[in-house]
């Protein structure tokens, strides 16, 4: 019944908020929302939706809240004031989403910690459909989860808006959090498992949100025209059999218009009225890619200028990588190669398989087949992902002939 | 990141000890697999029976033989193994020079391969 899982989704976090609010303590309150999930999933199945279903799950989660409470034998005072509460009606979630998440992405916690709390507290994902997403026992994830709350409540978080400058800086954490959401959805492969959630739709529901509250951060809809922008291509980029197809070899008609013209259509305005961060300038890369009929078509000294100025301001070793394949294709291969001998040294570099795929193809490029042929190899044994390992060794094999 | 941890040792080396020496190891098992579990690193893992009962298959022209334990020359035979998912392969590498095992013979640390791929 996907429409009560998406109305139980929407909910979660104002729930939580409200009852976090109210009662404090973040780690019992989101501990009884999602007990009061489950509860709601199994009920409303069989009896119908509620009439207000947010004053049910509050009045619900706030009677598992009671039950802790009890159980820890707090005082018999305080235990009868949470039971005798009315469901209250649920104050507006504008702020409160956003103090959610800046509260699962607080900088104490692990990346991989930080996502797995914003998708139960804010996502209103269950522990189980989380563990099913990053292909670990349910256990693991509970423990990860349950981690994350004690940091939290160590590091002395409180349920509030941090103010500037933190909060900008908190602000960056979150998007970057919603950006590892969504990479690890789009990366994922094997998509027949339907135990699997969408961690992509998911990732693009909540940035959605977070642009409906914040419409004048550019980085918040560049972030969102970038996953639309690269969800376009989710279609095109893999093979019946879940092998890579790289962008200039993509079906370019089975790319969603709709995704690509909602992205750009963001990342100009974006683009036009904000101050520039490194989301709109890799969704305005992404767009030049889209606007292209065929990949003959794009316009590589725009995508160059465009990865020389990321570089010169957001400077990494992913996006040195990027633009090396940019200037390779205007000024030729050997331009490209010449850029990547930074990266040898470069200890930032951690994806050195990525780097021998690039240095591979623009030696390719260059005509120099038996170094392509090795570097293909070489990176193919690098890499721990089944299906750049098939790409790899394909593109080594062709070389070969 | 999820690493497979092969824990690598022999037994006869840990039959010689006493209850006492044999006690702080699984000591500092446990210690490390609290922590492992709390953090939700710990992805799973199983200790295996004594390398005297393994028997190794092989399959030539079409005919199953089977023989009797492993290589006999090699005195480290595979005891175990952990699975763990964490952030980075320094913290896999960590983890496995805190287990008891690598001080007396060795651990190896090997990356799971895994399905998701990025267009290159």
């Amino acid at each position: 019944m996907p429409d009560v899982e998406d109305l139980l989704r929407r909910e979660a976090p104002r729930v939580l908020a409200a009852l976090v609010r109210r009662y404090g303590r973040f780690d019992a309150c989101e501990d009884a929302v999602q007990e009061a999930l489950v509860a709601a999933a199994l009920q409303w199945r069989d009896r119908g939706v509620p009439e207000s279903p947010g004053g049910w799950l509050f009045t619900v989660a706030a009677r598992r809240l009671t039950d802790t409470v009890r159980s820890e034998q707090a005082r018999r005072r305080r235990e009868e004031h949470v039971a005798a509460e009315p469901p209250a009606p649920l104050p507006p979630d504008e702020d409160d989403t956003l103090t959610l998440l800046i509260l699962c992405c607080h900088p104490a916690l692990s990346p991989a910690s930080q996502v797995a709390l914003t998708l139960r507290a804010v996502g209103g994902l269950t522990t189980a459909q989380i563990a099913h997403a990053f292909l670990v026992p349910e256990a693991t994830m509970a423990q990860r989860i349950s981690r994350a709350k004690q940091s939290i409540r160590a590091a002395g978080a409180s349920f509030e808006l941090p103010p500037e400058p933190e909060r900008a800086e908190r602000m960056r954490v979150v998007l970057h959090v919603l950006y590892l959401i969504f990479n690890e959805g789009y990366t994922a492969t094997s998509g027949a498992d339907l135990q699997r959630p969408d961690l992509t739709a998911e990732a693009i529901r909540l940035t959605r949100d977070v642009h409906r509250l914040l419409p004048d951060d550019g980085e918040v809809a560049g972030l969102l025209a970038l996953m639309l922008l690269t969800d376009a291509r989710r279609v095109a980029r893999a093979g019946p059999r879940g092998e890579l197809i790289p962008l200039a070899d993509q079906d370019r008609s089975l790319w969603n218009r709709a995704a690509i013209a909602e992205g750009t259509a963001l990342v100009t305005d974006a683009l036009s009225r904000a101050p520039l961060g490194p989301y709109q300038l890799q969704a305005a890369i992404a767009a030049v890619h889209a606007e292209a009929q065929r990949a003959e078509d794009t316009d590589w000294p725009q995508i160059a200028k465009l990865y020389e100025l990321l570089a010169a301001t957001w400077p990494s070793p992913v996006v040195t990588l990027n633009q090396a394949v940019a200037v390779a294709m205007v000024d030729g291969p050997r331009a490209g190669l010449a850029m990547l001998e930074a990266l040898d040294d470069d200890d930032r570099m951690t994806e050195h398989h990525r780097l021998g795929a690039v240095r591979a193809h623009l030696l390719e490029m260059a005509g120099d087949t038996d170094a392509a042929r090795a570097g293909y190899r070489a990176a193919a044994r690098r890499t721990a992902s089944v299906p750049e390992q098939r790409y790899l060794e394909g593109r080594a094999a062709r070389l070969a002939g | 990141m999820k690493y497979i941890l092969l824990i690598y040792n022999n037994p006869a080396t840990y039959e010689s000890w006493t209850e006492e020496q044999r006690n702080e190891l699984f000591g500092e098992v446990e210690t490390i697999m609290n922590e492992l579990t709390e953090s939700g690193e710990f992805v799973g893992g199983q200790g295996l029976a004594d390398p005297s009962t393994t028997k190794t298959v092989r399959v030539r022209n079409g005919a199953p033989a089977v023989t009797d334990g492993p290589f006999a020359e090699a005195k480290e035979q595979l005891g175990g193994y952990l699975i763990i998912d964490c952030e980075s392969e320094a913290r896999a590498v960590e983890i496995a020079g805190r287990w008891p095992d690598a001080r007396h013979f060795a651990m190896e640390v090997r990356q799971i391969l895994h399905t998701s791929g990025t267009e290159m």
